[in-house]
């Protein structure tokens, strides 16, 4: 190459050139998750938006909202449209759960539930005849469950009880579980057993339990502070007959299975406490820019102003966590620290947001007229499920440690 | 009988937005401002592809002018349920003054190459609300225009068409090919679904045409009018129509063809009541 300085000034432009488009901002997208994004925005205000207030109120998701969920194909998100899903990406999934989040959380974490729990394991584990079985189903009409924790387990997850016991060619399975989202609706529950409780977590198990199998009990839902119009509710199984050929995956593998999910999982939720926030500002910015006191707009007092970008760069660095987890997933790469990172970050913000919008808007805020208090109440979940903040931090504590063992 | 329907679609400037005007006053502005295709243009696009369900039509093929971010529009319409686009591509200074006249030469022209048996278009764009394209194509091809349509079917070669007029409803029977214009409550358009805006995107059937004279698309893309802002003007006078048509005949607008120009004079208190010419 030349060495006069003319060209080492263009080689040095066209190499900044060439760094600047391989390493895009987070926030590009592909023109498959643009569209994506504008029609669930699309769909969520004109379709969900209307609804969210009185499902709220009756503690209970409209049949309808589900039913457009499907035909939508926001069910079925990676699923291959072989079996009748949408063959998008996971990222695609992240902006669903996001935009929907905008709108509902409630709605949104049954899309997360759906896409990144249940038809990630069937997907990954599923034999042929248990994706045939299934995938069409949950792509297009049917809804399903996982069912992990228990009265006496939640971050102790494998402390559970619910056995199965080996027969022939099937299993018989007794115990309970607690807290199942989506119980009432769901058409299937994929639920962790313990098939010997002697070899403790290494006896967990994924079976596959219809809902019309004898002996499975729906128990009431729970009345929540918040996501009230996602059903939570127990489950008990009394001598339940499950077939062999229902286990997903290997026998006792079941732990591993759980914790790879649910490191996923925490990217949707992670989504989801974003989408909830960023619903939430988009609320109140507004008014605070039309509400005049003392003569001026209120968001024109430096005091309101200090607060309003403070929260709103704590959305910004929410979503570049959640993002970078996502794409790491996507690369294939470890992404595990991240995925915690994201998820407790954006819970706290969507607490901190939340809160401060309350505020911001003054007595309107604490009414139930307005949207605001209901996000305040959704997002205090964010902290608890999925893996509480005291569980994430000590994962990240976990591979900050291992990073320094040299 | 092709069964073919061109179906028109425009980018324009998202209706939610809020509209600015641009400083130099030629317009309003347009860098980054969200666009989406026409909510009109919306409501054709799912009369076709209705048409299309019922096996009324046999081929839905959305047209839109304009620059490279046209093929946008043209994927939303894809993903609705057009089967393939058609994306005219006109930039620049000529698509400053792409109106009404010269989109409805192009689908004039493009109906007769893909042999259309009907045209839906919106009634009106958003953005400069002219109610003209649809009418003016149907007076090129010189076939039947059914405006304003509410309700459309279709009964062999022949359409029943109901208008939404001033009056109330007009029942008409137009024949085929003809020209329709949608109206608002001629349907609710589908939301697009993610399988479909998959399909779409995997759909490389959009053909580019570019205008010019070389090809059988040959518009004369002339600007027809030119915004000035009266700034030589002064208030306080007894301005009528007679000085007002002077002045414009001075100014020396260079019109090449007859057009209606609206002038909004006066400055303030001053302001005289707009006139023609």
């Amino acid at each position: 190459f030349s060495l006069s300085n003319n060209s080492l000034v263009h080689g040095g432009h066209a190499r900044q050139a060439e760094v600047a488009s391989s390493f895009p901002p987070l926030q590009t997208y592909t023109e498959e998750e643009g569209m994506m994004r504008e029609a669930v925005k699309k769909y969520a205000q004109e379709r969900i938006a209307p609804l969210v207030s009185k499902m709220d109120e009756n503690s209970h998701m409209d049949e309808e909202v589900i039913k457009s969920l499907f035909e939508q194909g926001l069910m079925g998100i990676e699923i291959d449209p072989e079996y009748g899903g949408t063959g998008s990406s996971f990222f695609s999934s992240i902006l669903v759960i996001e935009e929907l989040a905008k709108v509902d959380p409630s709605v949104a974490v049954l899309c997360d539930i759906q896409n990144t729990l249940i038809n990630t394991l069937f997907v990954k584990l599923g034999t042929p005849a248990q994706k045939e079985k299934y995938l069409n189903r949950l792509s297009t009409d049917m809804i399903g469950s996982f069912c992990l924790s228990e009265a006496e387990s939640g971050s102790d997850a494998f402390a559970l009880k619910t056995r199965a016991e080996k027969h022939k060619d099937y299993y018989v399975i007794n115990g309970s579980k607690m807290w199942i989202s989506n119980a009432e609706h769901a058409g299937v529950f994929l639920v962790m057993a313990n098939v010997d409780l002697s070899a403790g977590y290494r006896g967990i198990t994924c079976f596959i339990v219809d809902r019309d199998t004898e002996g499975l009990e729906i128990g009431k839902k729970e009345n929540k502070l918040g996501l009230r119009a996602s059903s939570t509710c127990p489950l008990n199984f009394d001598n339940i007959k499950v077939p062999e050929k229902n286990i997903l995956g290997e026998v006792g593998h079941g732990y591993k299975y759980a914790i790879g999910m649910l490191n996923e999982g925490r990217i949707g939720i992670a989504a989801q406490m974003l989408g909830l926030a960023q619903g939430c500002f988009d609320h109140t910015v507004p008014y605070t820019r039309q509400r005049v006191q003392f003569g001026k707009r209120i968001f024109d007092f430096q005091g309101m102003q200090h607060q309003i970008a403070h929260v709103a760069t704590q959305i910004e660095a929410a979503r570049l966590l959640t993002y970078n987890a996502a794409r790491l997933k996507e690369a294939g790469r470890t992404f595990i620290k991240e995925a915690c990172m994201a998820k407790y970050f954006s819970a706290e913000v969507a607490t901190l947001t939340t809160s401060k919008c309350i505020e911001w808007m003054g007595g309107v805020g604490f009414t139930k007229d307005y949207p605001i208090e209901k996000y305040y109440r959704d997002c205090k979940i964010g902290t608890i499920y999925e893996g509480t903040t005291n569980i994430q931090l000590s994962t990240m504590a976990k591979f900050i440690d291992k990073e320094y063992n040299v | 009988m092709s069964g073919r329907v061109l179906v028109g679609v425009k980018r324009v400037i998202d209706y939610a937005v809020k509209i600015r005007v641009k400083p130099d006053n030629t317009g309003v502005v347009t860098d980054g401002v969200k666009h989406s295709m026409n909510p009109f243009c919306e409501i054709a696009v799912e009369e076709a592809v209705k048409l299309k369900e019922k096996k009324l039509i046999k081929e839905v093929v959305a047209v839109s002018c304009g620059p490279q971010q046209s093929q946008e529009t043209i994927r939303t319409a894809l993903a609705m349920g057009a089967d393939r686009g058609i994306h005219v591509d006109v930039s620049g200074k000529d698509y400053e003054n792409l109106g009404p006249l010269q989109v409805s030469k192009i689908l004039a022209a493009l109906a007769k190459q893909e042999d259309a048996q009907l045209i839906l278009l919106g009634k009106q764009a958003i953005d400069d609300d002219c109610n003209q394209t649809g009418q003016m194509t149907a007076a090129l091809l010189d076939w039947p225009q059914g405006t304003f349509a509410s309700e459309v079917s279709l009964e062999g070669d022949k359409i029943n068409l109901v208008r939404e007029i001033d009056g109330g409803l007009e029942h008409i029977k137009i024949n085929t090919p003809a020209v329709i214009t949608a109206d608002l409550r001629l349907n609710t358009p589908r939301y697009a679904t993610l399988p479909n805006i998959m399909d779409s995107l995997m759909n490389n059937e959009t053909e580019l045409h570019k205008p010019n004279h070389r090809t059988s698309l040959c518009v004369g893309l002339i600007p027809l009018f030119e915004t000035v802002a009266p700034e030589d003007m002064q208030g306080g006078t007894d301005r009528s129509g007679a000085m007002l048509r002077h002045t414009v005949l001075q100014s020396g607008l260079g019109l090449h063809t007859r057009s209606l120009v609206v002038f909004s004079i006066g400055i303030g208190k001053n302001k005289t009541k707009l006139g023609t010419v």
